[in-house]
């Protein structure tokens, strides 16, 4: 496992939410945040997306949409991921 | 006496020019432009055998598909576009080029964008009549030796398919029904009910492929009635999950995987629409249907029979191609009802993905450095969709090393998660890895790596 970047409060509560998710066998602190979520970071497929958008509806009321933005960047890594959230956050 | 079977079929059956046949964003597209459409792209068409259609739009899907077919070439359909699957193709398939969108992936074969720019005005709705033994479609599936199996889909089972789904379903009571779909066209079950089921019966197909419940919803919404939702339960998951307001629909339907009953009688009261599930295989293609809240049985498709030897269940009869051996547990109930008890123990279903553990051992066996390995796939999971893990004996590679060589082989869904570097596998006294063996390796594990 390769050494994380720091990650925020922030973060750590989204790394935290997805490994439960998501039933990785990794702990949230192990997520690199600059790392991509997709493929050779963390390995997610669309299937995990999907669940990821769930918690995330449930946990900060924001609807991914997949025409509305650029969810290749959203989804690019934790860090990026937790933005969009922190700037469309309504819980 | 049965009746005499026409040698040759229309590519559909809308027999208005401008009845739809398609919606793509907002447009509606009429019978006569998708065939102005697909008489472009024909003529445009290099003169070779076979074509691979990546299209990610559904409505340029079903240009591609019509247009290799008034051409006499037949579509090939691989489970996925990984660049080692390409690869073969292309070794085996001289002069292969790929049909491509702007939502299809980037492919490593040469493209030809499809365009969609045909000129109705200067097309005579001739509908073109296609042979019915000529091979429409050739998917590919993962057999047990590892190697990809082509399965050849004549144009003539294709149609009966089309058809007989219809019928199983009873949409005869929906005229020009408007299908939306979230599965890929490029495999059997999307293949089926959101291409060859509206050409086939005078419907309509929404070009899209929304993903996230937001998206799905609004696709809906947009669609005219009556409207049916072509998902599965992965997705029907996520949208009964979801907070949002979902669209009333006049039919959703669900393949890939059984519903769990909860799961359907909730999506039939969100929906307000009955939930039908489809039963069937790549090699098969589908072969029974069921309305769960009425019966947990399964009533086969027009004409389809079981039977059953010391192998398993076969399938034949309609659209089947020959006799085709089955790889779940069935019950026969009678001639025309079956109960599914699940999988056979070597086959792996994730989300519709077919692969079996044999392929999946085989390929991690064969990368570079892997001494011994085996998958395991964990008990299911009405909650979730359960991943295949994998054990290794690699000395000096590492985990990160063994996945990027095993995602240059298998599908990303079959990714073991997690993938164990272990010193030896459990093997018993005959050499064999017993799967209780491989589940207690997983539980010690597991407790090992917790948290303290």
């Amino acid at each position: 496992m390769t050494t994380a970047t720091a990650q925020t409060a922030d973060e750590s509560k989204l790394a935290a939410l997805i490994v439960e998710a998501l039933n990785l066998e990794l702990t949230p602190q192990e997520v690199d945040p600059g790392a991509p979520l997709y493929r050779d970071g963390l390995g997610l497929d669309s299937i995990d997306i999907l669940e990821i958008a769930l918690v995330i509806s449930k946990t900060y009321g924001v609807q991914l949409k997949a025409d509305d933005a650029d969810n290749v960047r959203i989804f690019g890594s934790l860090r990026s991921l937790n933005e969009h959230l922190q700037q469309h956050r309504t819980k | 006496m049965p009746h005499p079977v026409p040698t040759h079929v229309p590519l559909f059956v809308h027999t208005q020019p401008d009845t739809p046949i398609a919606f793509s964003r907002g447009v509606t597209i009429d019978a006569h432009r998708y065939l102005a459409d697909v008489r472009a792209l024909a003529d445009r068409l290099p003169d070779t055998p076979d074509v691979l259609n990546a299209c990610g739009d559904r409505y340029s899907f079903a240009v591609g598909l019509g247009a290799a077919l008034v051409r006499g070439q037949r579509t090939l359909l691989p489970a996925n576009h990984a660049p080692a699957t390409l690869d073969r193709l292309a070794r085996e398939h001289p002069g292969l080029h790929a049909l491509t969108d702007t939502l299809g992936p980037e492919m490593a074969l040469p493209c030809i964008g499809v365009a969609c720019d045909g000129d109705p005005k200067a097309t005579p709705f001739d509908v073109p009549a296609i042979p019915r033994e000529r091979v429409a479609a050739v998917l590919f599936t993962s057999g047990s030796t590892g190697e990809p199996v082509p399965t050849a889909k004549s144009w003539g089972a294709l149609v009966t398919s089309g058809r007989s789904e219809a019928a199983a379903l009873e949409l005869g009571a929906l005229p020009r029904l408007a299908i939306l779909g979230t599965v890929p066209p490029q495999h059997s079950y999307g293949l089926e009910s959101t291409v060859l089921l509206p050409l086939q019966n005078g419907f309509a197909l929404d070009a899209g492929r929304p993903f996230f419940p937001a998206d799905v919803c609004a696709a809906l919404a947009a669609l005219p009635r009556p409207r049916m939702l072509v998902t599965t339960p992965v997705h029907l998951r996520a949208l009964c999950a979801s907070d949002e307001v979902l669209p009333g629909a006049d039919l959703v339907l669900s393949a890939t995987a059984p519903l769990a009953p909860q799961l359907a009688a909730e999506a039939e009261q969100r929906f307000h629409a009955p939930v039908k599930e489809i039963y069937g295989c790549s090699e098969a293609g589908q072969l029974a249907t069921r309305r769960l809240l009425g019966s947990a049985q399964w009533r086969l498709m027009r004409d389809v029979s079981l039977r059953q030897d010391d192998l398993g269940t076969w399938a034949s009869g309609g659209h089947v191609p020959g006799n085709i051996l089955l790889a779940d547990v069935i019950e026969l109930v009678d001639r025309q009802h079956f109960i599914l008890h699940g999988r056979t123990a070597d086959l792996v279903n994730i989300a519709g993905k077919r692969t079996s553990l044999a392929h999946l051992d085989l390929q991690l066996n064969t990368i570079d450095g892997v001494q011994d390995g085996a998958f395991l796939m964990p008990d299911e999971d009405c909650e979730r969709v359960v991943r295949p893990m994998a054990f290794a004996v690699a000395p000096g590679r590492t985990a990160r090393e063994i996945l990027a060589a095993l995602r240059q082989r298998i599908d990303p869904a079959f990714l073991p998660r997690p993938l164990h570097l272990v010193a030896a596998l459990p093997r018993n006294a005959t050499g064999k890895v017993p799967r209780e063996a491989l589940l207690a390796l997983a539980a010690r594990l597991r407790t090992h790596r917790a948290p303290s």
